[in-house]
């Protein structure tokens, strides 16, 4: 386990570094010129070009990468030309607020998305099942954006009971946590039941339903400990949608997290910070990937790791 | 190897004429699909969307960029029935036309991703050994970024725009399809058919494109199907934060961004965008789910 659990994380290096020459190379083929943006429209040229240096930007651009890799390392991931502060503070800032939104999402989602799953696989093929994945179908369908406007018009306009935006308060969480965890719960409802499904019809849950066992319990400690591979699995990779999501989402609730963070640097072409942010979100989602994978054997001793 | 065409009678089984083996898979596939209720309602949307779209220009009952100020912000009414948008632009025929674009955005993006994928797929699983390793590895840090932020970024570098969406999009979903055929052409690339083709002297080309792709494509037709829903998705999220369409394109991520304005007094003008999207992209995710169930309902898709 051990073992396994070092070779992973060295696995990582590779992917990680190609993740940051993949956003690199993208980030500097954006036309425009950064230079000429800083200095504003009015600059004249050799003010441009002074920015250029101060950037960097007259460089060789394997220069630029090797001097960007070797801050990196040392945890810096350069300045922000919009505010000048460095690109890792700003993370720091807006992390606290996607990450709180990304893990009340994932509640919704194992809450909301077990429930209905275990609901339908228990009673299969009937209305209740065929109510239950039309209505998962109809969440995956749904554009998370619109659900999130129209939680907005439900609950802060017309009930007045939540608040439609803003980051500092935990109630301001609720709406956009619920909105995007809802259509990613559709996608683990349906997963749950076809892999609590798989598991049913076996031999071990046929002898402990003739042992006497209740049924609840044979369908949460039997059933479902069998099914969860998959089920942990499809957590892990919605962690990476709801991420994505998120930048959705913080439009919408006009939240201060990394999400609209991104967007924010798009628009004024602030390339350090977009280029910091994408990988900081990707490093993320590989870490996350590989938690995933070494919770396995914690969950099912079956599994080896070699 | 004998070559036989399944009968037309659903429009994915023209795809595939021309596949080994018997007929009968696909007759009996062709049957499953037909006794799925849902896959059927799914197929009927998709085939409605399509008439929407290519009929628009004619049953649009308004110019869909005609601005009209005196009828500004107007909910549902005989004249409008889907109500009016900031301009007075009547937002049924801004729908209508909107259908041709979501359904473009969604099969161009797809198509791209299908060609590039299946092609990266296809070199990966049938050669294996160091290009595969390569191939995959490529992958490999596709699949590191969250899905909608690779799409953002990608939008970001080209510049906003329709097309540069549909590129984005292509992008963005070439990893899954690569993955997909690559596991589908690994498990057939050792069967006796192939190795009858390789023994009888057939060329790497004509392995590939006569048994290989024909014999590992219906888990890629399923995915497309699938991947045009999330294309539609994406690129109306995209349209949405203002990197995709840009006005006054009648394209539906792009009004529901601008209904937001006006949530409060005309909540219409985003919830109507919003529902349509949730239909088209509902009509390919039951087509989707329907034809993975009729070819094989237990491919892990």
């Amino acid at each position: 386990m051990t073992t396994y659990a070092i070779k992973r994380v060295l696995q990582m290096i590779p992917t990680l570094i190609g993740v940051s020459v993949l956003v690199f190379i993208m980030i500097h083929s954006i036309p425009g010129d950064p230079a000429r943006l800083i200095a504003g429209y009015d600059a004249t040229e050799q003010d441009v070009q002074l920015m250029r240096e101060r950037l960097g930007l007259d460089q060789p651009l394997i220069y630029q990468y090797t001097h960007y890799v070797g801050n990196l390392l040392k945890g810096d991931l350069g300045d922000s030309l919009r505010s000048e502060r460095p690109v890792l503070h700003e993370i720091m800032i807006r992390f606290p607020t996607t990450i709180k939104l990304t893990l009340m999402a994932i509640g919704f989602m194992v809450v909301i998305g077990l429930l209905a799953g275990i609901f339908s696989a228990t009673k299969p093929n009937s209305r209740r099942d065929n109510g239950f994945m039309m209505l998962s179908l109809f969440g995956i369908s749904m554009p998370v954006f619109w659900l999130g406007l129209m939680l907005i018009l439900l609950f802060s306009y017309y009930f007045k009971l939540l608040p439609s935006g803003g980051s500092d308060h935990f109630s301001q969480f609720i709406l956009p946590s619920f909105a995007v965890g809802l259509s990613s719960s559709a996608i683990l409802a349906r997963l749950t039941r076809s892999s609590l499904l798989e598991v049913i019809h076996q031999d071990f849950i046929r002898t402990a339903r003739a042992k006497g066992v209740k049924e609840r319990v044979v369908i949460l400690k039997h059933a479902l400990k069998n099914a969860l591979i998959p089920i942990i699995t499809i957590v892990g990779l919605e962690f990476g949608h709801l991420l994505g999501g998120a930048v959705l989402t913080e439009t919408v609730f006009s939240m201060n997290g990394l999400g609209r963070f991104i967007i924010q640097s798009i628009e004024y072409r602030d390339y350090p910070a977009v280029q910091g942010t994408v990988l900081f979100c990707a490093a993320i989602f590989v870490v996350v990937n590989l938690i995933v994978d070494l919770c396995y054997s914690l969950v099912d001793p079956r599994v080896k790791y070699e | 190897m004998s070559r036989t065409t399944a009968p037309a009678a659903t429009p994915f089984e023209s795809n595939v004429s021309g596949v080994a083996a018997s007929r009968s898979p696909w007759r009996l596939m062709a049957r499953r699909f037909r006794r799925n209720k849902r896959a059927m309602v799914g197929l009927w949307m998709v085939a409605a969307l399509i008439l929407l779209a290519s009929t628009a220009q004619w049953i649009a009952p308004y110019d869909p960029y005609q601005q009209n100020m005196e009828v500004m912000l107007e909910g549902p009414n005989l004249a409008h029935p889907f109500g009016t948008d900031e301009f007075g632009r009547d937002i049924l025929s801004r729908i209508l036309y909107g259908t041709q674009i979501s359904l473009m955005v969604g099969t161009v993006g797809v198509l791209i991703s299908l060609v590039f994928g299946v092609f990266l797929g296809t070199v990966s699983g049938y050669f294996g050994g160091w290009l595969d390793s390569i191939i995959m590895r490529f992958i490999d840090i596709f699949m590191a970024f969250p899905s909608f932020l690779l799409a953002l970024a990608i939008v970001s570098v080209l510049g906003p725009g329709m097309i540069n969406v549909m590129i984005a999009i292509g992008i963005f979903s070439v990893p899954t399809f690569a993955r997909i055929s690559r596991g589908a052409v690994i498990g057939i690339k050792n069967k006796e058919f192939v190795e009858a083709a390789k023994a009888m002297g057939g060329s790497h080309l004509l392995i590939i494109f006569k048994h290989i792709i024909p014999n590992s494509i219906a888990p890629v037709i399923v995915l497309s199907t699938l991947r045009i829903a999330t294309a539609i998705l994406t690129a109306a999220g995209l349209s949405f934060l203002g990197m995709g369409a840009q006005p006054p394109t009648p394209e539906w991520g792009a009004m529901l961004s601008t209904g937001r304005g006006y949530l409060r007094v005309a909540p219409h003008v985003s919830t109507i965008p919003g529902l349509a999207i949730m239909f088209m992209v509902l009509a390919f995710n039951m087509l989707g789910d329907g034809l993975r169930d009729a070819l094989d309902p237990k491919m892990k898709l």
